[in-house]
């Protein structure tokens, strides 16, 4: 018998460390998290703290020295690498399209990889780039280059949630933006997420990013989880360090 | 005759060169991308392999052309004589390039594009075909371009080994020291290299993603590729088929071969003229540098050469040079049958040795007469010797100390440009051929080897005994050739050749209606 919990948790971190044997202490050690359905996970933290190891050894892109990841109960190490990935939606900085591609060649990039009809690549290509605020007939032919830094974080976005998979992983995806389109793609991220009942685990070193799209805030440093709280919680908490990121709020933003 | 002249006469040779060089040249690139490309993947793939295989490309592109065919002469099935050892070397030497930016354009993938790639749920081979191949093309087809232009060039080179191409003419007209048939080769060779440069040089605008237009153009221009691909696989071909043997007819099928200078080449052309005449069909291998007619004729290639038993004796089968030319034709002949299973014809009736050559007006000044009156003079004098002489035992070491000679200075060059340099007082002594026609139109005069340090040099036919008695005229013509050609018909011939610019079947033909053959 499962635990009742279980049917609830998408992703489960079960002791899992990573360690590369080139470099002498562990990116990742004896890490315990559960990321559950419909929620969006923030996974804070200065580089170098193991936040993006965490996220590839969601889709494989790393396995874990030690301990098992598991997405929707099944270890990664499991699953065949190719299934595994095209059920997770993956966005980067700048959004990692294939400037060879058109903006509708790398939306419908995994739909088509999928063996899907074209005509009904075609539609979803159009659903999404108006789902996330282009219009399809302007921009379906365009390459990457001829977009705008915010336009093609929208786009890895859309590209991301082509075949509808249940979770999205996303690397400092607004990183790379001006802080007023940065804050205007959070609000939207935060509304499709919502809307769409997409779970999502988000890595940023941005506490405002945080604090705006996290239903719960996972803080690391040096490869470990030092805490996992609510946003409520987190800025009541007094933990050094997450004292010291609030502080930084507080000098860029004022006391509010 | 100037160069317009000569083109008008000669478009049609000119053309069938520049059609050799160009297919050539295509087929090389062909198999060179089919291996390479590969194995600059499999290079990204296995990282341990690079240094390994790129270290060995980059080896095999600093022999030196005329080195790598020699190597690959005796070699089965690879090797021999004609188009297919050039191909190997023209490969050989475009791998590297293509292996080279095969790897860098990959690896210069942007990583955040592959990892993207490999996390949408991409195959290997997709991530392959789909993201790197594509980003990597415009590099590739750089490394192609520079392959090519270099292909071009080295198949110039490959004229030596008898596979055609513009060579021939560039070689040609160095040996008889025409311009017009220098600047047709390279000039038309040039002017591939450039429009090779700036075909490709299109293509890699086409391919690098940045001037990428709407698909429909890159489908058009995929269709014009394929069409432009079939059409030169086909040309290839035809060409293929064209060098290949010719089907034997009932009277046999033989291939001759000659050295690189005149005189080899009109004893081959006499020898096939007779022998088509008999009804046997004949393979031109003519024009092969060093020591290949040797390999080819050991290796089965060639079925008949023109040869000098005095170059047999020292050159090939390493003796001391001896002065009796009875003794030097029998040891041959004995050894060529028992190491070879090679037949020397009977001599042809002429001897070609060395010939110690000085302007006439010196020789009449100074009362030259023989070398030993000329060595007080060696100390002020500048000789120029060809490639051969210096570096043979009966040549320049051996002569310089039988005659106690100290030149101010001794100059290797192309034995060819020897007559020129001598005529026009770059040099003052050369070592020529005693048959060349040109010593009395220079008016150049033949020192005595008063001290006979020149082994005989008569001239002869090296067969294969197996030939022989595959097609019975040969022997034949073998023998009513013995004593057939005296010193003054070889001179006169070569002058008709290097003096008069004349074409070697031409002549060679009239002689044959002349002697009654």
């Amino acid at each position: 018998m499962l635990p009742r919990g279980t049917d609830d948790a998408l992703v489960q971190f079960h002791n899992v460390s990573f360690s590369l044997p080139t470099v002498p202490n562990p990116i990742i050690s004896e890490l315990n998290l559960t990321v559950e359905r419909g929620e969006t996970l923030v996974l804070l933290g200065e580089s170098g703290c193991g936040k993006t190891t965490t996220l590839k050894l969601v889709n494989r892109l790393l396995t874990p020295t030690s301990g098992e990841v598991v997405v929707e109960g099944k270890p990664t190490t499991a699953w065949d690498p190719i299934a595994l990935r095209r059920r997770i939606g993956y966005v980067i900085q700048e959004g990692g399209l294939f400037p060879h591609f058109t903006i509708a060649q790398n939306v419908g990039l995994v739909p088509s990889l999928s063996g899907w009809e074209p005509t009904r690549t075609h539609e979803r290509v159009s659903e999404l780039l108006s789902l996330v605020g282009l219009d399809p007939d302007r921009f379906a032919e365009r390459y990457p280059r001829e977009l705008s830094g915010g336009q093609r974080q929208r786009i890895g976005v859309a590209r991301a949630l082509a075949a509808d998979p249940p979770l999205l992983l996303l690397d400092e995806p607004f990183g790379a933006l001006d802080p007023l389109t940065r804050a205007s793609l959070q609000r939207e991220f935060a509304e499709l997420t919502k809307r769409l009942g997409k779970t999502a685990i988000l890595v940023t070193h941005d506490v405002r990013e945080a604090l705006i799209l996290a239903r719960r805030i996972g803080l690391m440093h040096k490869g470990q989880l030092v805490l996992l709280e609510t946003p409520e919680q987190f800025l009541a908490s007094n933990h050094p360090q997450v004292r010291a990121y609030v502080e930084t709020l507080e000098l860029a933003g004022g006391r509010q | 005759m100037n160069f317009c002249q000569f083109l008008q006469l000669n478009w049609a040779e000119l053309l069938l060169l520049v059609r050799q060089h160009i297919v050539l040249v295509f087929l090389a690139i062909l198999i060179a991308v089919s291996i390479g490309v590969p194995t600059g993947i499999a290079l990204t793939r296995y990282r341990a392999l690079r240094g390994p295989v790129l270290g060995l490309a980059n080896v095999m592109q600093t022999i030196p052309s005329l080195a790598l065919f020699g190597f690959l002469i005796p070699l089965p099935f690879i090797g021999g004589i004609g188009s297919r050892t050039a191909l190997v070397a023209l490969v050989l030497y475009s791998l590297l390039p293509i292996i080279r930016n095969t790897v860098t354009g990959i690896l210069g993938v942007e990583p955040s594009v592959r990892e993207a790639a490999v996390a949408m749920g991409m195959t290997d081979g997709q991530v392959l075909r789909q993201v790197e191949l594509p980003l990597a093309m415009g590099v590739i087809v750089t490394g192609i371009r520079v392959a090519t232009v270099i292909a071009v060039g080295v198949t110039t080179i490959a004229a030596a080994v008898g596979a055609g191409g513009l060579g021939v003419y560039i070689f040609r007209g160095l040996r008889q020291y025409d311009n017009n048939l220098l600047l047709a080769g390279a000039l038309s060779a040039a002017l591939l290299a450039l429009a090779a440069d700036f075909l490709l040089g299109l293509l890699e605008r086409r391919f690098s993603f940045e001037a990428k237009r709407k698909s429909a153009t890159s489908v058009k221009l995929r269709l014009a590729l394929a069409a432009g691909v079939v059409l030169l696989l086909i040309a290839g071909v035809a060409f293929w088929r064209s060098v290949a043997r010719p089907t034997p007819t009932s009277q046999g099928h033989v291939a001759i071969g000659s050295k690189d200078f005149t005189e080899s080449a009109l004893l081959a052309e006499i020898a096939a003229q007779m022998l088509e005449a008999r009804g046997v069909s004949v393979e031109r291998r003519f024009e092969l540098g060093g020591n290949l007619p040797h390999e080819a004729l050991v290796s089965g290639t060639l079925d008949l050469y023109p040869e000098y038993t005095g170059t047999s004796f020292t050159a090939i089968l390493h003796h001391s040079p001896i002065g009796d030319p009875r003794a030097v034709y029998n040891q041959v002949k004995q050894e060529y049958a028992d190491k070879f299973k090679v037949e020397v014809s009977p001599p042809l009736g002429f001897e070609n040795t060395f010939a110690i050559l000085v302007r006439g007006d010196e020789a009449r000044r100074l009362n030259l007469k023989t070398i030993s009156d000329a060595s007080p003079q060696a100390p002020r004098w500048r000789a120029g010797f060809g490639q051969d002489f210096m570096s043979r035992d009966d040549g320049y070491p051996g002569f310089s100390k039988t005659y106690g000679l100290k030149f101010a200075q001794v100059r290797e060059m192309d034995l060819s440009l020897t007559y020129i340099a001598l005529a026009s007082r770059q040099v003052d002594l050369i070592a020529g051929n005693s048959t060349e026609g040109r010593i009395a139109t220079l008016d150049l005069v033949q020192l005595a080897d008063d001290r006979h340090f020149f082994p005989p040099y008569e001239a002869v036919y090296l067969v294969r005994e197996d030939s022989l008695t595959r097609v019975p005229a040969l022997g034949e013509v073998l023998s009513r050739l013995a004593n057939a050609i005296s010193t003054d018909d070889m001179r006169g011939l070569n002058y008709e050749i290097d003096g008069n610019k004349r074409d070697p079947k031409e002549v060679v033909k009239e002689w044959l209606k002349t002697k009654k053959f």
